[in-house]
């Protein structure tokens, strides 16, 4: 009786330290002088731009990464590709790796003088300091969520249900929309959450190539940094407040997810 | 011929699953795969229904070659072991599927399952999930559904592999039925011999990738090919050249004669079939078969000394 109580203190104890305390503040801070001052901070113009633009990425990110996530996780686990043990390991680069550095990689490439760069802007293509750099920044970042989630369900259900599809006549395309896609649906929808809030939050890589213009290239992350390095501390909270407000809304899918998928 | 595989040769990295494997099945036949775990019989079935390409050799289906033909294209139902129902689909749907991806109309599907259901003896059970349904009841659905499309040929992996005996039984007889009031040409793949012998009016014996014997199942047992096939199925002594099956080995009390002196070492009763562990004189083991009434009669006991009589033996030239 002590010990599971002792561990329900320590670990609510934990959560409260490291993970309630700060968002509360945060919370606090923002609504600190009433609804006033939190509404007039997030309905100024720049800040407006910038969630717009940050729901603009993620909007983009997202299915990219989901069809990529769907397409890279069948390829590993369904078809015996010779490097396709390389791509897996590969998939995983942006979970290890700093966001700092895929921004570096990226500023090196698109930039000026990089590879790609300078071939795009001899045709009249901006990318980096532009929309594209920061949707390609925030892709790579998010990129693993799909497939790590589907993988190991289309492992545990096998190829026997899709071989029973093809015996009874079914095309490849036909098996994927009746047997596969639906088997691996809750496995995907999860990764869709898990992408969306990697993509919401995406700052280091992002601020990096985006060069962080106000009202124009800068995203909602951005925004914060940049409101509390100017001392405008309600317009940092406030924005903060609704990074949370959509993180934690992403949660609640998860949990709707997860019942559902209990439930099928 | 119904189906015909011609030199047919598959590997799995180092590991030569069928080694040069030919067979020929006739139309309407029930055909049964029989061999110990790793002998190809499975590998053989995945090649006639299109699920593996092999590495050399032919398939004919219906006298067609199909060797390169997609799985989809070959008129084939196929039974898998663990049954591969469609998890997320009910029984009516797993039944429907192969009509419904044809587009036939909608009342000819609902009449086509209905008159599945009733054949495999689901009545009710439509609007089920397969999780809902035992063990046996999901193997009488993807029966119906590999039927529904009504294909020329039926290939069933291990069918009865993952069921209790009884149910097991009662699954053969309907098995049985079903295929005299079908004719439609099966396949099945099993390990276990008294099912292939029950079942089948062909038995293709398969061993470390070769076809060991092709016979009817009378003929299989009275006639084996070779030491493998007579010890595969059926219980069998080994007496140095010969072998003997059991229960072709007479006891007495009766010293006189072509006889061999044993011990009784140990008395086994099986209902119907008594087992007796003897101990020949020369220090060989043996095991014979008796009915119960011919253990009765003998009074047997054990450390009892009797007397062996072969009735009946075989010798193989080239031996193993």
């Amino acid at each position: 009786m002590t010990a599971r109580r002792g561990i329900r203190v320590f670990s609510l104890g934990y959560l409260a330290v490291i993970l309630v305390a700060p968002v509360g503040l945060i919370f606090w801070r923002a609504f600190e002088h009433g609804l006033h001052p939190f509404w007039a901070a997030i309905s100024n113009p720049i800040a407006v731009h910038a969630l717009k633009l940050t729901v603009e990425i993620t909007l983009i990110a997202v299915p990219a990464n989901t069809i990529f996530g769907i397409l890279c996780a069948l390829a590993i686990v369904r078809h015996r590709i010779p490097g396709m043990g390389l791509v897996n390991a590969f998939v995983d680069l942006p979970l290890a790796l700093s966001p700092v550095v895929v921004g570096l990689a990226l500023y090196l490439l698109y930039g000026r003088e990089g590879w790609f760069g300078h071939w795009l802007l001899g045709h009249g293509i901006q990318v980096l300091f532009a929309l594209p750099a920061m949707v390609l920044a925030t892709t790579f970042v998010s990129l693993p969520f799909v497939v790590r989630e589907v993988v190991p369900v289309l492992r545990e259900i096998g190829t026997q249900q899709e071989e029973a599809a093809a015996t009874l006549g079914a095309s490849a395309l036909t098996t994927f929309r009746r047997i596969t896609l639906p088997a691996i649906r809750w496995a995907v929808a999860y990764g869709v959450v898990l992408t969306t809030a990697r993509s919401l939050g995406e700052f280091g890589a992002v601020s990096i190539v985006s060069g962080g213009i106000a009202g124009r290239t800068q995203t909602l992350t951005q925004y914060v940094q940049a409101s509390y390095e100017n001392f405008d501390q309600t317009g940092a909270y406030a924005a903060s407040v609704l990074l949370a407000a959509l993180a934690i809304t992403t949660l609640l899918a998860m949990t709707v997810v997860r019942r559902g998928n209990r439930s099928a | 011929m119904a189906i015909e595989a011609r030199n047919v040769t598959k590997r799995f990295g180092d590991f030569v699953a069928l080694d040069d494997v030919s067979i020929a099945v006739e139309s309407g036949s029930l055909t049964a795969l029989l061999g110990p775990s790793g002998s190809g019989k499975s590998t053989l079935l995945r090649v006639i229904a299109g699920l593996e390409v092999p590495d050399a050799g032919e398939v004919f289906i219906s006298g067609k070659e199909a060797t390169a033909l997609a799985p989809q294209k070959r008129g084939v139902g196929f039974v898998f072991q663990h049954y591969a129902p469609f998890t997320h689909m009910t029984v009516f749907d797993n039944i429907a599927f192969g009509l419904t991806i044809r587009r036939r109309p909608k009342t000819e599907v609902r009449a086509r399952v209905q008159e599945l259901i009733d054949l495999v003896q689901l009545p009710g059970l439509g609007e089920r999930y397969p999780s809902q349904l035992s063990g046996g009841q999901r193997q009488r659905m993807a029966l119906a559904r590999a039927l529904a499309a009504e294909p020329e040929v039926l290939l069933l992996d291990e069918p009865f592999g993952a069921l209790d005996a009884r149910v097991r039984k009662e699954l053969r007889e309907w098995l049985l039925r079903l295929h005299d009031e079908m004719h439609v040409t099966t396949i099945f793949v099993t390990h276990d011999q008294e099912e292939a012998l029950e079942l089948a009016d062909t038995v293709v014996v398969m061993n470390a990738g070769h076809v060991e014997q092709v016979a009817p199942p009378r003929e299989l047992y009275d006639n084996p090919a070779n030491p493998f096939v007579m010890s595969f199925v059926g219980p069998v002594n080994r007496l140095g050249d010969a072998w003997v099956r059991p229960h072709d080995i007479e006891i007495t009390h009766d010293p006189n004669g072509p006889a061999r002196e044993a011990q009784v070492e140990r008395i086994v009763r099986l209902g119907f079939e008594v087992r007796v562990d003897v101990v020949r004189d020369d220090g060989e083991r043996l095991y014979v078969q008796l009915t119960r009434n011919e253990a009765e009669e003998l009074e047997l006991a054990p450390g009892d000394i009797v007397h062996l009589r072969t009735r009946r033996e075989r010798v193989f030239s080239a031996s193993v």
